[in-house]
């Protein structure tokens, strides 16, 4: 799979409730981040917490869920 | 189209009931409902069921059928509806459809959902599949967690804040209170909402509705007919269901439901009415930020001022246009497959004056509006009675 690229947070919250195949992960944050290439994808986050307006890069995949970062 | 009415409405309680399946619970709603306008199985023309995930909670298939025959109606057409929270707000709309159209005339249109028989997170799985579950499913997305992130956009752009949020679950669980057939008949204060367990940040319990059992069922006739079977109909005066993509990531502007603009829009222009014209509302309150959003996309406040108009009191049940009178789906309840109907059934009690303490002073013209997903389909039915 192709990186996304960097991009900016649309917006996020961070679930405490999860559906049943995440329950270990939770709580964990998800946003919807404003892709520099133009487009939108939801998203989870590594690391430290984000906010409306951050902005983030591309971390990784895992099991086919893209995971963004917070920019240094 | 020929004008359509509302001529018999039946609903259960809700809430959570281990000793009753889906089936007996849909078959009691759907009895109440022709013992209410007097008509026997045998007149009913076509059954419309809506129901989201029958299969997924409780593992039976081919459910109009299935049901109707339970009922003593064969030999028609039984089909169900899935359109996730809005199924039978679909099935409604398309059973007046058919009916106006003129393909019949005694048509019963149920909602049914048996949703406590499964744990939360099984619960939480299979609602999330009325998301796209090859984007934000994947990642791991709820309902709530859609929500949460359409309300901090909301907080964002609008300065919508949690005790706005928290404003429209204390109104409706004070008027859920009054309901008997609510699911959570208890009033909260401001204080033990902004203090609820998190769900998915900034919503807490109090701002999620209930995960319930229970069904509703209306019968629905020409107008011209419909002083053979009642004195108290209830006229459709508009209808409309709408469409948008399914995945929040792929819509514009999260802050409003594109397709509740919509559907709001060809209702009103059929019935020939504008917002300012309503008197009260049942609205699709899955989330409090959803009643907030509901009230700017149907023209009752403007965009951005569905916080505030909570806020000051304006939707409380004596206020200048209540809403969600019946307690809503925070307090009422939301077997999701029968919300639509269950909508559909309330606004008729306020406008036939059988809403008991809950009963307004104005109610000659009410609105329904389900929304089903994160606002890819949207039902918007307006009903009146002579004033």
């Amino acid at each position: 799979m192709t990186s996304p690229g960097p991009g900016t947070v649309y917006t996020e919250t961070v679930i405490y409730a999860a559906p049943e195949q995440f329950v270990a992960d939770a709580p964990y944050q998800l946003a919807i981040i404003s892709l520099d290439s133009g487009h939108r994808l939801t998203a989870r986050l590594a690391g430290e917490r984000v906010q409306i307006g951050d902005k983030v890069d591309f971390a990784e995949f895992r099991d086919g869920i893209p995971f963004f970062r917070k920019k240094a | 189209m020929r004008p359509v009415a509302v001529i018999g409405i039946g609903k259960t309680a809700f809430g959570a009931f281990p000793d009753r399946d889906l089936r007996s619970l849909a078959v009691e709603a759907g009895q109440k409902c022709m013992e209410d306008a007097d008509v026997s199985p045998s007149k009913i023309e076509a059954f419309y069921l809506g129901n989201f995930a029958g299969p997924s909670f409780v593992g039976q298939n081919h459910l109009a059928p299935y049901i109707a025959g339970a009922m003593g109606i064969t030999g028609v057409p039984a089909t169900r509806f899935e359109a996730a929270c809005a199924s039978s707000g679909s099935a409604f709309f398309h059973a007046v459809s058919a009916v106006g159209a003129g393909l019949y005339d005694l048509v019963l249109v149920g909602g049914v959902e048996k949703m406590t028989s499964q744990t939360t997170p099984k619960v939480t799985e299979i609602l999330a599949g009325a998301g796209d579950m090859l984007g934000e499913g994947r990642a791991g997305a709820t309902f709530p967690a859609l929500f949460a992130m359409i309300a901090r956009r909301h907080m964002y752009q609008y300065g919508t804040t949690r005790e706005m949020l928290a404003a429209v679950a204390v109104k409706n669980h004070a008027n859920g209170a009054k309901n008997p057939q609510a699911h959570m008949r208890k009033v909260i204060t401001m204080e033990q909402a902004l203090a609820g367990k998190p769900i998915a940040d900034p919503l807490t319990v109090y701002d999620c509705s209930l995960i319930s059992d229970g069904a509703a069922a209306v019968l629905i006739a020409p107008l011209d007919r419909a002083a053979e079977f009642t004195k108290k109909a209830v006229k459709v005066l508009g209808i409309a269901q709408t469409s948008d993509h399914v995945a929040l990531d792929e819509k514009d502007d999260i802050t409003t439901f594109r397709a509740v603009k919509a559907a709001g829009e060809k209702a009103y222009k059929m019935a020939g009415v504008s917002p300012q014209d309503i008197q009260f509302a049942e609205v699709h309150d899955c989330f409090t930020i959803a009643e907030i959003i509901a009230t700017e996309d149907l023209g009752f406040v403007e965009k951005g001022r569905g916080g505030p108009y909570a806020l000051e009191g304006c939707t409380a049940l004596r206020g200048p246009r209540p809403i969600n009178t019946s307690g809503g789906l925070k307090s009422k309840g939301h077997p999701v497959g029968a919300t639509g109907v269950a909508q559909i059934c309330d606004v008729a009690m306020q406008l036939r004056g059988e809403a008991g303490e809950r009963q307004l002073d104005r109610h000659s013209l009410g609105l329904a509006q389900n929304l089903g997903g994160s606002g890819a389909t949207a039902v918007v039915t307006i009903l009146g009675v002579q004033a």
